[in-house]
């Protein structure tokens, strides 16, 4: 198998070459150990890595297959994992000093899910320490670069997982997202990226960040493969109370057979405060320019919507997420497991455990979180935080009865240099076009639209639909993908 | 909200255990204070009558049968902890002041 087909092998396709005997899953997986190993140290998308364990599985699945008792067409196929995302017998760090070394005793829902298919949880991807940034770089252990320059950011939070998939190290990963945290870095490294609709997947084993925001999803090649994943990972799940009961199958079977369909009667909303927004570049503005050329071509009726509350959605979302990060993270004390400093007593320990346990950005948001959660505060922040965001659902839900789902930016320019954004206030600024639907609750998707002239890297375009509505957004994107200009994505390295 | 600026980041950090060194307190005042200027938007926006969104999920209770399950052993739990006496317990710091234990 020849190497340079890894940047850009999908699942499917992987699938059908072990269908076909083509391939084996060990040979895959030592074609993309082998990726992995050339690539990664300039990538660095891997905080860990075991290679044996890898194979093993693999021959596993070969056993498997070889008796014709292979759990799925993708058994012996390998996925990276977000690391906090956890695996049994694996490290979970979050990519903090605090949880350094920690092992999860236990696999979440998602993996278990994955391995019950035969999936191989391939490594553990570096991500913004907590899922607390937008571009990798608070990570407390190493910078991920951006495989199409490694002068630039993958993004973030899960830098790693969509850097690893763009660079052909894995052929799909598991993110997750609270405010953006897959689909911005999808729209910087060129790959695609799913938020399902909150519930839609169980979040048992996803350490908690802002847990009425937080949901996992893949980064993957294509439409088809996000799909495939959903099938696998989402549904209920009695470990999380908050998972809907409603049937979380057959996405990856809508997908079939679109290859010549068009978008006739497919109304696609364009929010106008999104496209309005300062500072959106040319590269950007183009992306999005060819998408509705695209959309327009295959029949879709293109109109203005409004969500009147987009201003106010940063000051939201940073009021909830960190609010719920100050409860959250109030676990992390250095006692049952993690890095303990000792400071003599109990409460001394804390201080000292969690001062020099966490980085800057997760410091600067337990602050907020705690601050608005504050005694005299509550009501002035918070509470009106949650009004607010009551307004904003509002705004997408009247939307929704104008169109089929929404077409938006993912970020207003693509991957910006390392240390571009050092000033906290602008990078949370920047998550404008992202952190609404998660408020909302709905679900949307990332996939690249085109290459900015500029610079070359990647742009992403963002579809939106209502909740429980993936089928649509998933059709949709799909037809967009089989129909826009340039079919393939793949960084140079 | 009009009181914002007088945020005192010592004592929020006290509330969130954390300690900080005073070059740390500083610049967390200093982008405290502005991440708040910019939040104090949030006042324009007359929000009476509105019910709060707590969730995303519209979800009530959800209630399950009362199992005992299998829990983990007590050596896979205890190699996570900073610290353990006989492999049986974590050890942790004193919790009331007074004389050390023995």
């Amino acid at each position: 198998m020849i190497k340079t087909d890894l940047k850009t092998l999908t699942v499917h396709a992987a699938a059908d070459m072990l269908a076909a005997k083509e391939i084996s899953s060990v040979e895959l997986c030592n074609a993309y150990i082998e990726r992995i190993e050339e690539v990664d140290p300039k990538v660095k998308a891997f905080l860990k890595f075991d290679k044996e364990d890898i194979l093993k599985r693999a021959v596993d699945a070969d056993t498997r297959r070889a008796d014709a008792k292979e759990l799925s067409p993708y058994d012996g196929i390998p996925i990276g994992i977000k690391d906090c995302i956890v695996t049994a017998e694996q490290t979970c760090s979050c990519a903090s000093k605090l949880l350094e070394n920690v092992v999860s005793p236990y696999d979440s829902t998602v993996v278990a899910r994955l391995k019950a298919k035969g999936f191989i949880p391939t490594g553990r991807l570096n991500m913004d320490e907590f899922a607390m940034g937008s571009s990798c770089e608070n990570s407390a252990f190493q910078k991920t670069a951006n495989p199409w320059d490694l002068n630039r950011v993958p993004g973030g939070s899960s830098g790693g997982s969509a850097a690893c998939v763009a660079a052909g190290e894995v052929p799909v990963s598991l993110g997750s997202d609270t405010g953006g945290s897959i689909r911005q870095p999808a729209a910087f490294c060129g790959v695609v990226g799913l938020k399902p609709t909150y519930g839609r997947v169980s979040r048992y084993g996803l350490v908690a960040f802002a847990s009425s925001l937080d949901q996992i999803g893949p980064l993957s090649h294509d439409v088809l493969d996000s799909a495939i994943i959903l099938d696998t990972i989402g549904g209920v799940d009695p470990k999380d109370s908050t998972s809907l009961p409603e049937p979380c199958k057959g996405f990856a079977d809508a997908l079939k057979g679109l290859e010549d369909k068009d978008l006739s009667g497919v109304k696609i909303g364009l929010p106008k405060e999104y496209f309005d927004t300062e500072g959106i570049t040319e590269g950007v503005r183009k992306g999005l320019d060819a998408t509705i050329a695209t959309l327009k071509k295959l029949g879709a009726e293109i109109i203005e919507v409004s969500l009147p509350h987009t201003k106010y959605a940063v000051s939201v979302y940073y009021i909830i997420a960190t609010a719920e990060a100050s409860a959250n993270l109030a676990r992390f004390d250095g006692v049952r497991y993690g890095v303990r400093k000792d400071a003599g007593d109990l409460i001394a320990t804390y201080f000292k455990s969690r001062g020099e346990g966490f980085g800057d950005e997760v410091q600067r948001r337990i602050l907020l979180g705690t601050y608005v959660l504050s005694s005299g505060y509550y009501d002035a922040y918070y509470l009106r935080a949650q009004k607010v965001r009551t307004l904003i659902r509002r705004d997408f839900e009247e939307a929704a009865k104008k169109c089929d789902i929404l077409l938006t930016p993912v970020t207003t320019a693509p991957a910006f240099e390392f240390g571009a954004k050092s000033d906290p206030l602008q990078m949370y600024l920047s998550d404008i076009f992202t952190i609404a639907l998660n408020l909302s609750g709905a679900c949307g998707i990332s996939l690249p639209a085109g290459i900015s002239e500029a610079n070359g890297m990647p742009v992403g375009i963002q579809f939106i639909a209502s909740p429980l509505e993936e089928e649509k957004l998933l059709k949709i994107a799909r037809i967009f993908e089989l129909n826009r200009d340039q079919k393939e994505f793949a960084p140079k390295l | 909200m009009s009181d914002n600026g007088q945020i005192d980041v010592g004592y929020v950090a006290g509330l969130a255990r954390l300690e900080l060194d005073p070059e740390t307190k500083v610049k967390l005042q200093k982008d405290m204070e502005g991440i708040l200027a910019y939040i104090e938007q949030l006042e324009e926006l007359d929000v009476s009558g509105i019910e709060p969104t707590a969730h995303a999920a519209l979800l009530t209770n959800v209630i399950r049968e009362d199992v005992a399950e299998e829990s983990f052993p007590r050596a896979t739990m205890l190699a996570n902890a900073p610290a353990e006496i006989d492999e049986e317990l974590i050890k942790v710091a004193q919790v009331l002041p007074g004389e050390g234990m023995s």
